[in-house]
């Protein structure tokens, strides 16, 4: 048989092409749910993180299960929404919908008798995508409500005889503090845009508020060169890593602004 | 077990015929994976197995392997390997894949492997090309893990993730040399390796100097 002939060549090439495409599927299809299980542990990790809760792969489950009260989806105005897991939201996808559209994922948390929820956020870093979990401390509000006035007369003559105003209030939760932040990347530069993912980038965020003292969203911002120590919203930003660190801040301005209306709590 | 010939495949590229500081082929994953300890490692169990395995695949078929389809069979055969490679960490070493990300990717354009397939496995028997393969594997490991620990050591000050620079160190103005997480320091390590090596074995060097 000729070696080098045409017909061989061809027929050699498609047989290897098939062999080959054959084993990488049978390998791929056995390894699966091992890799989506690998996959969702991390998500659990990271959601267990951004409450400052340490887990290793083996007692995340349970751990989520402890901390993590509720999970629901809400749109652009706060409204629940049903029929969809938050857990299984791919923010990619919801992200490029138009606003009115998008599935919000919310994780409930309960820590040492705190509120808090969790929102993930995503958008791009310098090579490929960035993503996070933002943990909001809750905050309940007194908001005084006009007072209930009770006034009894007399029947006969018209005059008061008891008068009573009770003091109303409604609590009203909002979610204007951040308590803690992870981040994450796919492939951004070691050393440099990669550090998002490190304590010293992530710490700073506990503590900043994303909405000025007229309520105003105003996001989080990425400060190149160093933060004000007393700022309200500023974190430091990598040195060498600005287009990451600009990422972030994007990711945050967009991701945070769908929420807003909920963190608010005006319906 | 081994003959003297045999021996010498494995033992050549570990230090006279080094595929990092002789050959200079794998340079650029010996800089990009080397901040850590622990990636280095995995990788270089992940090139001993593929480059083995590779090298005993075209070994057997190099008989078969059309000349002109030749460098693509060659490719097909190690990105196979490396796809394989890949799935197994995902699902087994999350963590170490994570770290990994693209490099495992990258074995595919390691060019140690293309190259001990085109010089040696498409010549020789299987048996040799294993050997081959695991000497090539091991030289490249060593480098690795040679630099990847003074990396670590310098610029992290910990070795496998556990400090080993104590803190009193620290308090008294020691600072880690970030510099050495960059890439440009582990090309720097790697010259003053190949520096020590050609000190030590005259043999390398070139005749006119």
């Amino acid at each position: 048989m000729n070696v080098q002939g045409n017909s061989y060549t061809f027929i050699y090439a498609s047989l290897m092409v098939v062999v080959v495409a054959a084993l990488l599927s049978f390998v791929a299809i056995n390894l699966q749910p091992l890799q989506k299980k690998n996959i969702r542990i991390e998500k659990k990790r990271d959601i267990l993180s951004s409450i400052g809760v340490s887990s290793t792969a083996e007692n995340a489950d349970d751990l989520y299960e402890q901390y993590i009260k509720d999970e629901s989806v809400i749109d652009i105005k706060g409204k629940a929404q049903e029929g969809v897991e938050a857990f299984n939201v791919n923010l990619k996808k919801e992200l490029v919908k138009p606003p009115a559209e998008r599935n919000l994922p919310l994780f409930k948390c309960e820590k040492n008798d705190s509120n808090f929820v969790v929102v993930p956020v995503r958008g791009k870093g310098l090579w490929g995508p960035i993503w996070g979990y933002i943990a909001m401390q809750e905050n309940v509000e007194k908001i005084e409500l006009e007072p209930d006035v009770v006034v009894e007369t007399d029947s006969i003559t018209g005059d008061t005889i008891r008068q009573e105003t009770k003091q109303n209030f409604k609590e009203v939760k909002t979610y204007s503090t951040i308590y803690g932040a992870v981040f994450d990347h796919k492939g951004e530069t070691p050393g440099l845009g990669a550090e998002i993912n490190q304590y010293w980038f992530e710490e700073p965020f506990s503590g900043k508020k994303i909405f000025d003292k007229n309520g105003n969203f105003i996001s989080i911002e990425v400060v190149k060169g160093g933060a004000p120590p007393d700022s309200r919203n500023a974190v430091d930003a990598i040195s060498g890593g600005t287009i990451t660190s600009k990422g972030v801040e994007a990711m945050l301005d967009t991701c945070l602004y769908n929420y807003t209306t909920y963190f608010k709590n005006k319906k | 077990m081994l003959s003297s010939k045999q021996l010498k495949l494995i033992t050549n590229p570990i230090n006279l015929d080094n595929p990092i500081t002789v050959q200079v082929l794998g340079i650029c994953s010996a800089l990009a994976v080397t901040v850590k300890l622990e990636p280095a490692v995995v990788l270089s169990i992940s090139v001993i197995f593929v480059i083995s395995l590779s090298n005993v695949i075209i070994s057997i078929l190099r008989n078969t392997i059309p000349t002109r389809i030749r460098i693509i069979v060659q490719l097909m055969v190690i990105a196979s390997l490396v796809i394989l490679v890949d799935e197994v960490l995902k699902a087994y070493m999350y963590d170490v894949s994570k770290q990994l990300s693209v490099f495992v990717g990258l074995i595919i354009t390691n060019c140690i492997i293309m190259g001990r397939l085109e010089a040696f496995a498409l010549g020789n028997k299987p048996f040799p090309a294993l050997l081959d393969g695991i000497g090539n594997g091991a030289g490249y490991s060593i480098i690795l893990i040679i630099v990847a620990f003074v990396r670590e050591l310098f610029g992290s000050g910990t070795v496998w993730g556990a400090q080993v620079i104590p803190q009193g160190f620290y308090d008294f103005g020691y600072a880690n040399n970030s510099l050495m997480i960059l890439p440009p320091m582990a090309l720097i390590v790697v010259g003053i390796i190949i520096w020590v090596q050609r000190a030590r074995n005259k043999e390398l060097l070139d005749a006119k100097y």
